[in-house]
């Protein structure tokens, strides 16, 4: 399989485990994107040496593990493409702020460090939040509470259209990329001087299927914005799904639960 | 009243100057009307649709779909009548589930969500799919997607159903299937294809086009066994009447022995 067939699998893979039945699947999207959006604010708020805080917040993504179903080891994967970027967030702390912290093991641990890692794990936990937002809730539903918050329309019409179009683009580039291929056996991915062409063909192709797409939305009484699937109405469950969580969130965040628990030992 | 539901007056087209892809097009189809819409490529077929259902708006002339004028202003009441099955599905199907798509239109018209589950099943059962309810899209079969298509404008309860080419791409056996589908449906059908033998079997009237005009506009049994004519405008006849010696079909007969 080509990288390109690979990525259209992956968002046809994301749309078959968002539709999924597990308790976490059927909270009420709304409930979930409150909840995400508070965990990365109570995420991103942790004090920036507070290291042993934030690895408390990592009860969240293991319970939405657990619960949902939703593979780890396939989505520790796919966050490999981010975590690059992750580390590069983190990567100059140790170099501007080397006041020393404490030692560990004869080393000298600077506040540098500790921060890095501290920004490391922040976004680590709020991307892995966010995938699991997605992974467990259909792009519809998401964009569906999006309009209860009462986000512009034409926002929410773009991200759900986006993403609808994103297979429509990888699927022409697909199909160009496998002829090319099957035309050009002993070369190893696309010679640079039909780059240009190639691009443009791409461009006029996805243009003329995504202008075929829109025909059929229009020609089905579209004008403008999505008419969203109405759900089901909120059960007690959905209330008291973002209120616990939240609650354990500011717990996690304004006590020191791991000291407090140290103390209980020593 | 009309008793014609689509009068298609003086219909000129072209998208450059000097170059028409339509020219004079004038014809009218009532309530008991299924036409065949044939000609060789590039002929217009196409182009002929989709200023039918207001896709392509620069054109001379004038269309009345219902008794209503096509214009911009009346554009969404024409869609509310007419469904349109594009050549290729993938281009018809864009939500994640059959039921999602199915459901798109009558949301869209505002209908709430009982009348929406009603007309969702409704197209489904008609179409003999209701299997294929909530599986996604882009797992179905070439055979599922177009008839998941036609049952995404059977939602709309539309009077009039056009269809680009519906048997392409379809084995035999879904072909069968859509020209029973087709057979069963009682609305105003307009088919454009090249497969003269879906034609022959779901179509009572065919209008021949060639060079952006219509050549002939009459009877499917009479046009399609015209050899002449047919041969003259870059067609032949259908297979199924290919080398034989005897004629004995009529209209709306399954024409599993024909003889010239």
């Amino acid at each position: 399989m080509s990288k390109i067939s690979d990525a259209i699998y992956e968002v046809h893979y994301m749309d078959t485990i968002a539709s999924g039945t597990s308790p976490v699947h059927r909270v009420h999207p709304l409930a979930k994107l409150l909840v995400t959006i508070a965990y990365i604010w109570f995420t991103v708020s942790f004090d920036k040496y507070n290291v042993t805080g934030l690895i408390t917040m990592v009860v969240y993504p293991v319970a939405l593990f657990s619960l949902s179903e939703v593979s780890f080891k396939h989505s520790i994967k796919k966050l490999r493409i981010v975590l690059p970027f992750v580390v590069l967030i983190g990567i100059f702390n140790p170099i501007f702020d080397r006041t020393p912290r404490f030692l560990l093991y004869g080393l000298t641990i600077t506040n540098g460090m500790v921060s890095g890692f501290a920004l490391f794990i922040k976004a680590f936990l709020t991307v892995l939040a966010s995938y699991l937002l997605i992974a467990t809730t259909r792009i519809e539903s998401i964009c569906y509470a999006l309009n209860i918050l009462h986000m512009p329309d034409m926002l929410v019409t773009q991200i759900l259209l986006t993403y609808r179009y994103i297979t429509v683009l990888l699927s022409e580039a697909n199909h160009i990329f496998e002829a090319y291929s099957l035309r050009a056996p002993f070369q190893k991915g696309i010679h640079y001087k039909v780059w240009g062409s190639l691009i443009g063909q791409l461009l006029f192709r996805s243009i003329d299927r995504a202008s075929s797409l829109y025909d059929s939305m229009v020609l089905r009484g579209y004008s403008g914005s999505f008419k969203h699937s109405q759900l089901p109405n909120a059960r007690w469950q959905d209330f008291a799904y973002p209120l616990l969580w939240v609650t354990l969130f500011a717990v996690l965040r304004y006590t020191n639960l791991i000291s407090f628990i140290g103390n209980l030992f020593i | 009243m009309s008793h014609h539901h689509i009068i298609c007056s003086n219909v000129s087209f072209s998208y450059e100057k000097n170059h028409e892809i339509l020219h004079d097009i004038s014809f009218s189809a009532g309530h008991d009307d299924a036409i065949g819409l044939i000609g060789a490529n590039g002929v217009g077929k196409s182009t002929l649709l989709r200023i039918l259902v207001g896709l392509e708006m620069g054109f001379t002339g004038e269309v009345s779909i219902g008794e209503i004028r096509l214009t911009k202003k009346t554009l969404p009441r024409i869609r509310e009548k007419i469904g349109y099955v594009f050549q290729d599905s993938e281009n018809q199907l864009f939500m994640p589930t059959v039921y999602e798509d199915i459901a798109f239109a009558p949301r869209n018209y505002g209908l709430d969500a009982d009348q929406v589950e009603e007309r969702v099943s409704h197209a489904l059962n008609l179409i003999g799919i209701n299997y294929l309810r909530d599986k996604q899209t882009y797992k179905m079969s070439g055979g599922e997607k177009k008839m998941a298509a036609i049952a995404t404008i059977l939602a709309m309860t539309p009077d009039v159903i056009l269809m680009d080419e519906p048997t392409i791409a379809l084995d035999p056996k879904n072909r069968r299937r859509l020209i029973n589908i087709l057979n069963s449906l009682d609305h105003i059908k307009i088919i454009a294809s090249h497969d003269l033998d879906m034609v022959l079997e779901t179509c009572n009237r065919v209008i021949l086009m060639s060079e952006g005009k219509i050549i002939a506009d009459g009877a499917a049994r009479n046009i399609l066994t015209d050899k002449d004519l047919l041969e003259a405008n870059g067609l032949e006849l259908p297979l199924c009447l290919q080398g034989e010696s005897d004629i004995s079909w009529h209209p709306g007969e399954p024409h599993g022995h024909i003889h010239l």
